[in-house]
Order: structure tokens, then sequence, then C-alpha cells
């Protein structure tokens, strides 16, 4: 068998991701980039969800916290066949579409609504708990972003995780290091995040490079392997990752690109793919 | 076409003011930029306080901050300030009656295909549920502009809602009557009164020109003051006619409408009808297309008017 080359189709469900934003004029895009490979590492490689496993009581379960992110989520639900892509990217944030800005669970695929940032991981924690009641092994895993540490309800979600020893529940924090405003350490910092988590009783793992598909992987075989108590997997991640229009800049949190900018872009995912094919 | 939305009237009154009253503090929850107060924190850095995304410390924190004396405006997204921070606004606000505003940005629909969940179609009904919490909707810049100062001048809490995009005046610089709680009567008609809070009073207004031209004679009341409702405008301004339109973006349950109809009914018992939004989630689109597509506009308005007589 083939193996399918993940990291070079990392950059061809950016272009979708891009595609959907320059139609619905509009899209968190900067986000959208930094969670690609956390998103394609848990749908292609970890999590037992298919189309047609979709209503199975023992598939693993998934939340996008981090709702904002819907784009990359239809690029990833579209590449595992849950989604049209073409129909996503036609219709994206347009009238009467229903494919809105954010995850909505009326599309397959799709558990839990999410947006309001600060829900995912408190949800989670109660799939889980049912998991364990029920006597099934099915995983649930959550992305947050780092920004979103900032709602309490996420520290009353790691409090009860740890709590429930729910080492069924994987939560995964999409570290980029910006948030709208600006810095996460200006706004509203973290210092050593991993310390933190850990001093609220999870198990927590340092993904050195969140782009990176193999890494995330071996995090979260890792984090099986863990008993006893919750896994937390904090990875680097690069917003706006994959062209360095807008790498690393707080302002392409939202945004549409300019033609221009829309030309260079997919120009660098193109170089980045051809790197990735040849590497 | 007015280019200024309502959240930049705000700040350009808080700047001025706040040259002058050191007590004055903006506290935003990663909104600065979508609450248009980014110059504030840049021209008042020790008056600026940034919570993250965190809108319950937000609102706490402004009310400990109003308990010392300072002057707080909280400025967060109307659906995560409304709902997410509601105790906080009910204890630590109005229960213990801390000198805080809220401000609403981006209130009702303004963030149009993002969702329900960004949504705030309840903030209304949830806010003037709440003992010693009053609620405003100001129509346009002008009047937000003499809002914000008045609110300036009183210690009690508040809530106010704007929008996200700018909106068509309703007054002008030279000509915007305001006293605090007193709604304006903007035209006086005969045939049917049309009550529109925030940013349906423009529509309101142009409705009752298109009335007109059909030989239909309407009131329309701008009720910016939701609660305390000045009953007083409002009665005058229904006696005599025939029915009562509410317009506003929100539920159709607890907001203007379920107030306007409960006064009149035991006041002056007429035909009240509700133009609001739906029980449900709104269809996706821009707020301009989800407005058109409820009739929230001014034919829809002018049509439902014409049904009634
Ligand atoms: C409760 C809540 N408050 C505010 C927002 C508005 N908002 C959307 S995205 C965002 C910034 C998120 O930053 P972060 O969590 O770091 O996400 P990322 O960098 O991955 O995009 C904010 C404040 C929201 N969606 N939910
Ligand atoms: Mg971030």
């Amino acid at each position: 068998m083939i193996m399918e080359n993940l990291k070079a189709k990392a950059f061809d469900l950016r272009k979708d991701v891009v595609n959907m934003i320059m139609e619905g004029k509009g899209g968190h895009i900067g986000g959208d980039m930094s969670v690609m490979e956390i998103l394609m590492s848990l749908y292609f490689c970890q999590m037992n969800v298919t189309p047609e496993n979709q209503d199975s009581p023992d598939r693993d379960r998934f939340v996008l916290s981090k709702g904002h992110s819907v784009e990359a989520y239809y690029a990833v639900l579209a590449a595992k066949g849950f989604l049209d892509i073409q129909d996503v990217i036609k219709k994206f944030s347009k009238f009467g579409s229903s494919y809105i800005g954010h995850p909505n669970n009326k599309l397959p695929g799709i558990e839990m609504n999410s947006g309001s940032l600060g829900h995912g991981l408190p949800v989670c924690v109660g799939m889980a708990l049912a998991g364990k009641k029920d006597h099934r092994d099915y995983r649930v895993y959550t992305v947050m972003g780092d920004g979103e540490l900032a709602e309490g309800s996420v520290w009353e979600g790691f409090m009860a995780g740890h709590q429930y020893k729910l080492d069924n529940l994987c939560a995964v924090i999409d570290r980029n290091r910006l948030q709208i405003s600006g810095n996460t350490e200006d706004v509203m910092g973290h210092d050593d995040l991993g310390e933190r988590i850990r001093s609220f009783g999870w198990h927590v793992i340092e993904v050195k490079n969140g782009n990176d598909i193999d890494a995330l992987n071996k995090a979260f075989e890792e984090a099986k392997t863990v008993k006893g108590q919750p896994t937390a997997i904090i990875a680097d991640t690069t917003k706006g990752y994959g062209s360095a229009v807008m790498e690393n800049k707080a302002n392409w949190h939202h945004k549409v690109p300019t033609q221009e900018e829309y030309q260079q872009i997919m120009a660098d995912f193109e170089a980045r793919k051809e790197a990735a094919l040849n590497e | 076409m007015n280019k200024i939305p309502n959240r930049q009237a705000i700040c350009n009154v808080l700047l001025e003011k706040a040259k002058e009253d050191k007590d004055i503090m903006v506290l935003c929850s990663d909104s600065r930029g979508s609450a248009s107060l980014a110059p504030f924190a840049e021209a008042f850095p020790d008056q600026f306080v940034e919570t993250g995304i965190a809108e319950q410390n937000l609102v706490s924190i402004s009310a400990g901050l109003a308990k010392c004396g300072k002057k707080p405006f909280a400025a967060s997204p109307a659906c995560f300030l409304s709902t997410r921070s509601y105790e906080q606004a009910k204890i630590d606000v109005a229960y213990s009656n801390t000198n805080v505003t809220l401000i609403g940005i981006s209130g009702g629909i303004s963030y149009g295909a993002l969702g329900m969940s960004h949504h705030s179609a309840q903030d209304i009904a949830a806010m003037s549920a709440i003992p010693n919490m009053r609620v405003y909707l100001p129509s346009d810049r002008h009047q937000t502009k003499c809002l914000i100062e008045a609110l300036l001048q009183d210690e009690k809490p508040a809530y106010v809602r704007v929008g996200r995009n700018p909106v068509e005046d309703v007054y002008s610089e030279e000509n915007c009557p305001f006293q605090m709680d007193k709604a304006n009567i903007l035209t006086e008609g005969k045939d049917i009164a049309i009550v529109a809070c925030g940013e349906m009073v423009r529509p309101a207004l142009d409705a009752a020109k298109i009335l007109e031209e059909k030989g239909v004679h309407a009131t329309v009341v701008d009720m910016y003051c939701v609660k305390p409702l000045d009953t007083e405008t409002l009665l005058k301004a229904v006696e005599g006619v025939s029915a009562v339109i509410t317009v506003e973006e929100h539920a159709p349950f607890g907001g203007l409408g379920s107030m306007v109809s409960q006064v009149v009914g035991a006041k002056c018992p007429k035909e009240v009808i509700n133009m609001a939004l739906p029980d449900a989630p709104v269809i996706t689109g821009t707020s301009r297309e989800v407005f058109d597509y409820y009739g929230l506009n001014a034919e829809g308005i002018a049509a439902k008017a014409m049904e009634l007589m």
C-alpha cells in the first residue's frame, strides 16, 4: 500500500481553506493554518471516525473548542469524506448556507456546536466520563487555542478531568502564541504552561514542532499509554503556517487576502508541498 | 452615507473625557479591536485593562474597580458579555450596585454568518430581567454620544448594546434631542405607532415615509431606553392610533415587544404586533441579508403596517 503523503496533503487542504475564505469573504485564517496538522493527525491517523461509523457508540469523539478554525475543520472533514469540498467552497458563509463560520452539528461529522471559547474541554470531560460509565473504550479529543485558556471554564475542565481520572481524554493546545490583540504573553500570559497544566494533575506532552504530523502522532500514541490521568498536548505551532505572508502575524487572525496576497500564499503552499514530496 | 459605527462614537467620547477624568477605565477581553477601543488603549494605557478571553473576569474586575471609585466601561461582544458573564452582571454589578457600564458590541446579528454562538438575540431579555440593570440601545452615532456622556454623569449599572456596522443617521450633530430615559417621538401620525430601538429605528423611520406616500400616517418612537421603558412617552404615542408595531433586533420573547405589549395591554389595550428575529438560529448571511429575509427593513415594516390598516 502506498502511504499518502500527509505532509504534502496539508498544503492542499490549506489551499481549500484559503479558497473558502476568498469565496465567503471572511474567515479565521491564521488559526486555520496553525491547527491544520493537529486536525489531520487526529482524523487521518488517530481517531476511528469515518462517515461509515459516525453513529457508532464506540467512535472516538472530537470537539473543536477553538471553533473559529472551522475552515480547516471543513477541509479535513471533506478530505475524510464527510463533506463535498467544492460544495463547501462554493457556499461557505453565503446566504442560506449550512456551512457557517463555526462548527455546527447539523453537518455530518461534527459532534458539537462551538464558537464561544472555553466550552470544549468541559464538554469533553462529559463525553469521557460517559465512556467510563458505559465501559466503552473510545477516546475523546479537543483542541483549544492558547488565548482561549484565559477562560476560567477551561481550568474547571482541567480539574474535573483529573478528579475523574479520565485517561480516555486528550486535550490539545494550539500554542501559536497569538490571539486577536497580539502576543498571548502580553495579553494574559501563561508562564510555563506545561508546568501549570501538570500541576492540575494532567500528563503533559510538549511537541516542539506542532505543525509536524509525525511529532503529533508520536504524542498521541504516548497519550494512549497513560493510565489514570488525562493528557494535554501542548503543540508549539506557527499561526498562519504555510506562507510568510501571514506567518506569526497577529493581524492575520481574521483576514481575507487581497488578490496579490492570494497569489503569493498559493505559490508558497505549492512550494512547501513540493518540498514535502521531495523530503 | 455615515461611515462611523456606534462603537466608534463610544470610543470618541471616552477618549475625550478620559483626559480630564482619570477614574474612567476601559476594560476589554481580547476585544479592543472589535470594540474600536484600540485608540483608547494606546492613548491611556494606565486607564486600560486587558483581561484576555475571560468575560466573567472582565465583569467582576470592573465591579471591583467601581467599588473602589473607578468608572469602568467593560466592552466585549454582546453575545458573550450578556450570557457568559450573566451572573457577574447580576450579582457583582446590578445587585451590589456598582458603577459599571457594560458595552455589548457587535450586538444582535452583527456577526452574520458566524452563527448563533456569536449572535446576541437574548441580551435585552436577559439584562432587563435583572433588578437595577438599565438597558439602552442607541439608534445612531449622535444618540450614542449623548448616551455615553449621560452615563458618565450617573453612578448606576447599565448595559448598552451597539452593532458592528455603521448605521444611517437618525439625528444630526445639531439636532439630537436627548433626555436620559426619555424616548423620542420622531414623527407623529394618527393611524399607527411604530416603536423601535437600536438600529431598527432608522428603518422604522423610513417605513413611515413609505406609509406616508400611501396615505397612512405613522408615529415613530425611538425607545432607546428599553429599561426603564419610557411608558409616559409610549402611552402618548399609542393614544389614538389603531395599532402598534414594535421592531427590534432580538428574539421574539422578553425584548422591546414584550415590554411594550405589557404596558399597552394594561393601560390602553389595542393590537400590538411584534416584529423581531425568529425563535430559531437565523438563516446564514450578512446582517443585511438576514434583515431582508425576515422583513426587518423599511419595506417589511411598511408592509406589516398596511396589513393592519
Ligand atoms: C467566549 C469567547 N470570547 C471571545 C471570542 C472571540 N474570539 C474569537 S477567536 C479569538 C481569539 C482566539 O485566540 P486563540 O485562542 O489563541 O486562538 P488561535 O490563535 O488559535 O486562533 C477571540 C477572542 C469567542 N469566540 N468566544
Ligand atoms: Mg493562539
